[in-house]
């Protein structure tokens, strides 16, 4: 019996010895996949299953993409699709797939002077803002949302520069600009899981344009899709290409898209990214 | 080393091409950081000399307090004077969060302990007996600490170095305390963090390198005004 026990004990020792070490996987995203604690939430899955260890840097869409571009991450999970299509057609990343999306909401003090709950739509919004000259707060670094908060301004007609005194440009990060908003009361455009994750530290502010649950979100433009992009390992031999195309095919695999429709249901009541990939 | 050099050549570029925002930032940086160096060493100095030839008993304990705010994390910093003015805070009035005054109070905090600790050391190394030789001459006591702060000149140029270097180059401070609001309380160190951020490496490092020749223009004239390079060169 004991010696039986003791062969079991070095045979164990000896499978975890012959074990492969864990391949490394660089994954360059945004602060919003990260910050809601999606990717804390789903990645010890892959992790486990492909023993692999995911190094997560969580920047900017400008920055994520840039890091995808000079080699130094594996895969890219972003959301601003025309600098994604550019990173494609430059070469640097292939075989796009989009994952899911989550959407874009306005949120301002609750007084609201501008009266933007009224508003049509964001757009609408928006020139109510500027035309009371109300403060808005602008992430100003090149993130996706703000690539989303200039796509509206254009619509309006209406370009935001910083010598507007209402219009505060900080280059800072969602949970920051938000920060930022309710300390100044002013208006802002966040995703609604930053939004949603920081609420109850936010008290000057409101939801005012956008809904309380993405399905109730009147505004299709403010819809926000996420992008998987491997990079291409012709241009950027250094990456582990394998390891990262496997992670793209298992985030977009139905059992892990559904752990994204799940993520975030029991914490805060509603899902806060919708899986879309395949469709 | 590709983004080195190209950073390298950025920087002339935008050196000589007086760029409107970067005159701005430039500008801003040395308002905020002249103004803050400007009180710590008003208040710094005369502190510091006090510190240096007084013999009270309060004096350790003062000065372990100074030697711990000489290595105060700015963030930390930051974040007190954040909290000050917050809309929550004691001095939410003023309405300073997020403007160059906040940033200025936070950089004297950071900056005059550098001042007054430096300034300390330096007095307290001249020679004790100068002061009772001055006195004896029938000098008064703020001419005698006058003449030994002329004595200790280069130790306090060290202190006023110090302060400027430390606070000229910190960011955790101003990011918390300004915003990093472009076109009013945007400086060169929270830009730098900002171009990085968006992958703008090249940019970056050219907003570095004119943040390290400002460094060395300023020491330098420190030096020349304390009459360091003059002598060394006779």
């Amino acid at each position: 019996m004991r010696n039986s026990i003791f062969v079991l004990v070095i045979l164990g020792a000896w499978i975890t010895a012959c074990a492969a070490p864990p391949q490394t996987l660089t994954l360059a995203t945004t602060t919003s996949t990260y910050d809601t604690g999606l990717l804390d939430a789903i990645i010890p899955k892959f992790e486990a299953q492909s023993n692999a260890r995911v190094k997560v840097i969580a920047v900017g869409t400008g920055q994520a993409l840039k890091l995808g571009g000079d080699g130094n991450a594996d895969v890219v999970l972003v959301h601003a699709r025309e600098q994604e299509d550019a990173f494609v057609r430059a070469a640097d990343g292939i075989n796009r797939r989009e994952v899911m999306y989550n959407d874009f909401v306005v949120v301002g003090a609750k007084e609201d002077p501008a009266k933007i709950a009224d508003a049509l739509n964001a757009a609408d919004a928006f020139k109510k803002i500027a035309l009371l000259q109300a403060t808005f707060v602008s992430r100003g670094d090149n993130s996706g949302t703000q690539t989303k908060e200039k796509s509206i301004w254009a619509t309006t007609n209406l370009t935001p520069t910083k010598e507007m005194l209402w219009y505060q440009s900080i280059g800072q990060g969602m949970s920051e600009t938000l920060i930022f908003a309710n300390e100044k009361r002013a208006y802002t455009l966040t995703d609604r899981g930053t939004w949603l994750a920081l609420q109850n530290k936010l008290p000057n502010l409101a939801l005012l344009v956008g809904g309380a649950t993405l399905a109730e979100n009147k505004d299709k433009t403010l819809l926000n899709p996420y992008g998987v992009i491997p990079v291409n390992p012709a241009k950027h031999p250094n990456v582990n290409a394998a390891l990262a195309e496997k992670f793209a095919a298992w985030i977009t695999s139905p059992e892990t898209q559904k752990l994204i429709g799940d993520f975030g249901k029991d914490k805060f009541g509603q899902a806060l990214f919708y899986p879309n990939a395949g469709r | 080393m590709d983004e080195l050099f190209s950073g390298f050549i950025h920087a002339l570029q935008l050196i000589f091409s007086l760029d409107a925002t970067l005159t701005q930032i430039v500008a801003l940086s040395l308002q905020v950081s002249g103004i803050a160096l400007g009180i710590s060493a008003l208040m710094g100095v005369p502190f510091g000399a006090w510190l240096g030839l007084t013999r009270r008993r309060a004096r350790g304990i003062i000065i372990a307090l100074i030697y711990t705010g000489m290595g105060l994390p700015p963030v930390v910093v930051g974040l007190f004077v954040y909290l000050i003015f917050s809309q929550s805070g004691p001095f939410a009035n003023l309405n300073w969060l997020f403007t160059p005054n906040a940033m200025i109070v936070a950089q004297v905090i950071i900056a005059l302990p550098l001042v007054a600790g430096f300034t300390m050391a330096a007095v307290s190394g001249v020679d004790p007996e100068l002061r009772q030789q001055l006195l004896a001459l029938g000098a008064t006591s703020a001419q005698a600490t006058r003449a030994i702060l002329r004595e200790a000149r280069t130790g306090v140029f060290v202190a006023l170095a110090a302060g400027f270097g430390g606070i000229i180059s910190e960011v955790g401070a101003v990011m918390l305390v300004g915003g990093n609001i472009a076109g009013s309380t945007r400086v060169l160190t929270t830009a730098i963090v900002l171009e990085t951020r968006q992958g703008e490496f090249g940019r970056a490092m050219a907003l570095g390198l004119i943040l390290l020749a400002i460094s060395f223009v300023i020491n330098l004239g420190l030096l020349s005004l304390q009459g360091g390079v003059i002598r060394v060169k006779s």
